[in-house]
């Protein structure tokens, strides 16, 4: 099938003989990183990686879960919280209006959602970040959400998952945002008191307060291939310092190679090593 | 020592130069005392309108004035005894953040701060007070010895952020961060965190933790310094002014929002006026802290903070 595309498509838009808007919409989808077109069924089929260049596209959080967690048996915690505007925030735009494109944008509530589930029959509690919800930044309701994911983990007793793609903390909850890098690696700090996994796996890209918090603190860190992951952005980074970045400068291959995370893990494989390492940690583990 | 002044301070610096003149002047010595009496009384008259009204961009400015008291300053002050611990024991001693064994009142205690430095060469040395990760890691070890021996744990930030480098990123900026907020959180002895002048993101939070969170009237705190903020929602950091506006970073704001417990007055016209009046004020809200933390047993001291924690930004 993939082949039958490889020799008809380039073609056939050349030449014209079918006008782009004849293509069902949704069916076609550039890959951003090599730029061929490819075909939306056999790409769902392929947990959404390019085909061609193996290129990991970027998955909204409901599809993230869905692929992750056992089809059958799940159940959304903290369901329908929307943010709050706590400083009346205004820059060009009101943080109302924000949200409200945010909201179209992403067809959710918040930046990130958290699921009750099981992963090959195992269950636990699983968050992803949305991306297209201001960026995947973390404001107070993601905080919120994130820990009350947490403590349903605890309390039953289930590991804890969490697929983080995030800019970073949300400006325009300033400080009640930076403190949610407090109040998220708090709730982790029971986790591990409790002896339950908690397991990051980052997405491209992470900076700044989200990976100063929560993604970093994984028993386990995994990063799918070529996830962007620092501190502090790389345009901030050459722009004060004026220098030019190595190549593949915080990518995850270097993260692995500087000792910040366990494994890089392609998206096929990502569910039966989460199940492997999860059912490895708790082999022995005395309740 | 030669005042400087800021650019809204100009009306205050046009009257004190004014008292300097008479002072040297040839005239009447009554006259002169009665004029520089009158011109005294005006100038803090002024301070006083001027402070009390400061727009946010203002109160960025004072909380980073050249002049403004920094850690070391405050260690003079605050603390009758104190030797300095260095290094992170796995790379370097980094000397943003200083840290060591003090005496404050009658309490041994830990104390662990940024430091930005004054001169030029000392600006560098201390890399204008932002950490690599080697100073949150210092600064973790320290933590933890003052958990190990029963030490109440003090810190003082002002920073503008963490260092934005090409070999912080290689060391781990994120997880030194990320790991110090995760210690504070459990860390089984008494944290009284005072924010003294700028509270910069992640890099001050790194300090952040704590049962007591004091900050100075004029000190700001943020989640990123109004030039990142400005560039990353405006794209434009000249926009600063407004990004300090809107991020509300003022101690006033940030107590109405329940985030910190306590304002620590200021000297007139600001700490860099009188270091030795901010010093005793900071040192007296410290001391009676000490002395209420210290009579709550540990679990609910450790269980009251954790609980505090998750009330920021609780719905
Ligand atoms: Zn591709």
């Amino acid at each position: 099938m993939a082949n039958w595309f490889e020799k008809i498509l380039p073609s056939f838009i050349r030449k014209g003989s079918i006008k782009k808007s004849t293509i069902p919409e949704g069916l076609w989808q550039n890959c951003s990183a090599c730029n061929n077109i490819l075909y939306v069924p056999e790409l769902e089929t392929n947990l959404y990686v390019c085909m061609k260049c193996d290129h990991h596209i970027r998955l909204g959080a409901r599809k993230r879960l869905e692929l992750f967690l056992d089809t059958s048996g799940t159940k959304e915690l903290s369901e329908g919280k929307s943010p709050k505007d706590w400083l009346k925030f205004k820059d060009t735009k009101t943080y109302k209006e924000r949200i409200n494109s945010a909201e179209k944008a992403s067809s959710e509530n918040e930046a990130l959602i958290v699921m009750e589930g099981t992963v090959n029959k195992l269950p636990l509690v699983a968050a992803a970040f949305e991306f297209r919800f201001m960026g995947g930044s973390m404001g107070s309701v993601v905080g919120q959400k994130f820990v009350e994911g947490v403590n349903h983990a605890l309390s039953n007793q289930l590991p804890f998952v969490c697929f983080s793609t995030s800019g970073g903390a949300r400006m325009q909850e300033s400080l009640v945002s930076l403190y949610q890098m407090a109040k998220t690696s708090a709730a982790i700090e029971k986790m591990h008191q409790a002896h339950l996994p908690y397991i990051s796996v980052m997405i491209d890209p992470i900076y700044g307060g989200v990976s100063a918090s929560l993604a970093m603190l994984g028993d386990i860190n995994i990063a799918e291939p070529k996830a962007l992951v620092g501190f502090t952005g790389p345009r901030v980074i050459e722009q004060t310092l004026n220098v030019q970045l190595p190549e593949g400068f915080q990518r995850s291959e270097f993260l692995l190679e500087h000792g910040a995370i366990d494994m890089i893990v392609h998206r096929k494989d990502l569910k039966e090593t989460v199940h492997r390492l999860i059912s490895g940690l708790i082999s022995n583990r005395k309740s | 020592m030669v005042k400087s002044y800021l650019d809204f301070e100009q009306p205050i610096a046009d009257i004190e130069s004014k008292i300097l003149e008479l002072e040297n002047s040839d005239l009447d010595q009554d006259q002169i005392n009665k004029e520089v009496i009158d011109l005294n009384e005006s100038a803090v008259k002024l301070t006083e309108k001027i402070y009390s009204n400061l727009s946010p961009w203002q109160n960025v400015q004072v909380a980073r004035h050249s002049e403004r008291p920094h850690f070391v300053d405050y260690i003079e002050r605050i603390a009758d005894e104190f030797d300095e611990l260095h290094g992170d024991r796995h790379f370097s001693d980094d000397r943003a953040i200083l840290g060591g064994i003090g005496k404050i009142g009658d309490y041994k205690v830990v104390i662990i701060g940024h430091e930005k430095g004054r001169s030029t060469e000392e600006k560098i040395k201390h890399n204008f007070g932002m950490s690599q990760p080697e100073g949150y890691r210092k600064a973790c070890r320290l933590m933890k010895l003052a958990e190990r021996f029963n030490l109440p744990l003090v810190t003082m930030i002002d920073t503008p952020g963490a260092y934005p480098g090409i070999d912080s990123e290689e060391r781990g900026q994120s997880e030194a961060i990320a790991y110090n907020l995760k210690v504070m959180s459990s860390l089984r002895t008494p944290i009284i965190v005072n924010i003294v002048g700028e509270g910069g993101s992640g890099g001050a939070l790194a300090l952040g933790v704590g049962d007591h969170i004091n900050m100075m009237e004029h000190a700001t705190y943020s989640v990123a310094s109004p030039e990142a903020c400005a560039s990353i929602i405006w794209r434009d950091s000249e926009m600063a002014a407004e990004a300090a506006e809107a991020m509300k970073l003022s101690a006033n704001n940030i107590f109405e929002l329940k985030l910190i417990d306590e304002i620590i007055k200021e000297p007139l016209g600001g700490a860099h006026r009188n270091y030795d009046q901010a010093s005793s004020q900071i040192k007296n809200s410290i001391i009676n802290n000490l002395e209420r933390l210290n009579q709550i047993p540990l679990n609910d001291l450790v269980e009251k903070r954790y609980e505090r924690l998750m009330s920021y930004g609780a719905l």
